[in-house]
């Protein structure tokens, strides 16, 4: 029973997030086809690279007719926080995790997905995060689609209280292990700390390269600060 | 330039940035400095995305704290990822009717 429930399980806890994506890409899907893309390609983009920021950005590079050099690099400094979530959960993969299941569900890594896992309690099992990649990329592609093809389909008023479904996800995650321990709530109140600092007194930072800054940054501080036993882990 | 070779490099890198260390990263990290930092950077990382852009996740900064401050307090007792989110939500859809 507790073996064949991971898929379902995953579908189950990806629910928020395929919600969430849904919304988020319905405006993907106007944005890119303002900037001329077509219904198909601007799906196309959300179905290979599953990722907000990123797919953004990509979209300004092409409609600025850019390089490739430039696409590279732009995606490689707002996705690069995507290899250290993916290093942090490679330490907590099941052993049934073979190579060919990393090499299926490391295209499934986004902060959102990455945040679920983290907050499993078990090590990782390749059905679970499967479960959650289907629901979310359902959602993301489906979002985009709709978006793209049919402009406006939800009521605004609908649409913007959909605007805080993610960041009501990311507070449901950090908050529990702060109330737990005293060291994570020093490091997520410093990372909020430095992050307000960046957006109000750093505004030319891009919010990419600003979420690594702060993370790096508060991160380091409580490795330093709080260092962790073996036995913690 | 077609835009076919734009998605190709586009899904190309980021797919790498993902599999790399996901992959072919097997050893287990000893430093206790590094695993403390890994332990912290999914915290770090979700609380620099949310604060403040949660404050401006509905366009409307009113709805926005109220949907906030509903995450906060179920979140505080501990409720599933999806209520917490969903609450939010509806907190900042039912404020908006008013405000």
């Amino acid at each position: 029973m507790r073996k064949n429930s991971g898929f379902v399980r995953g579908l189950i806890q990806g629910i928020p997030i395929g919600l969430g994506y849904l919304s988020v890409s319905f405006g993907f899907g106007i944005m890119a086809i303002r900037a001329g893309l077509s219904v198909m390609e601007a799906s196309l983009i959300s179905l290979t690279n599953l990722t907000s920021a990123g797919q953004a950005a990509g979209v300004d590079v092409i409609a600025s007719h850019g390089s490739l050099l430039e696409m590279a690099l732009v995606q490689l400094t707002i996705n690069i926080r995507y290899a250290l979530m993916a290093l942090s959960l490679s330490q907590k993969l099941d052993g049934s995790f073979t190579l060919p299941h990393r090499l299926l569900a490391a295209y499934g890594i986004t902060d959102e997905i990455f945040g679920v896992c983290i907050a499993e309690t078990e090590k990782l099992r390749p059905t679970f995060m499967y479960g959650i990649i289907c629901i979310s990329t359902t959602g993301w592609v489906l979002g985009t689609f709709l978006g793209a093809a049919a402009g406006e389909i939800l009521p605004p008023s609908v649409t913007a209280a959909l605007g805080i479904v993610l960041y009501g996800m990311f507070i449901a995650i950090i908050i529990p292990p702060s109330r737990k321990e005293k060291s994570v709530l020093c490091v997520v109140l410093a990372a909020a700390a430095l992050s307000c600092i960046c957006h109000y007194l750093l505004p030319a930072l891009s919010s990419g390269f600003a979420v690594i800054l702060c993370a790096l940054a508060a991160s380091v501080f409580g490795a330093l600060v709080f260092p962790r036993e073996e036995a913690e882990e | 330039m077609s835009i076919a070779i734009y998605i190709v490099v586009m899904a190309g890198v980021t797919y790498l940035i993902r599999v790399l260390p996901f992959a072919f990263f097997r050893r287990k990290i000893t430093s206790r400095f590094l695993r403390s930092f890994l332990y912290y950077i999914p915290y770090a990382v979700l609380s620099a995305m949310t604060i403040p852009a949660i404050f401006y996740s509905t366009g409307n900064m009113v709805t926005s704290i109220v949907g906030t401050a509903v995450a906060l307090v179920l979140a505080y007792f501990n409720l599933p990822l999806i209520v917490v989110a969903l609450a939010a939500s509806l907190g900042a859809w039912i404020t908006g009717l008013f405000f």
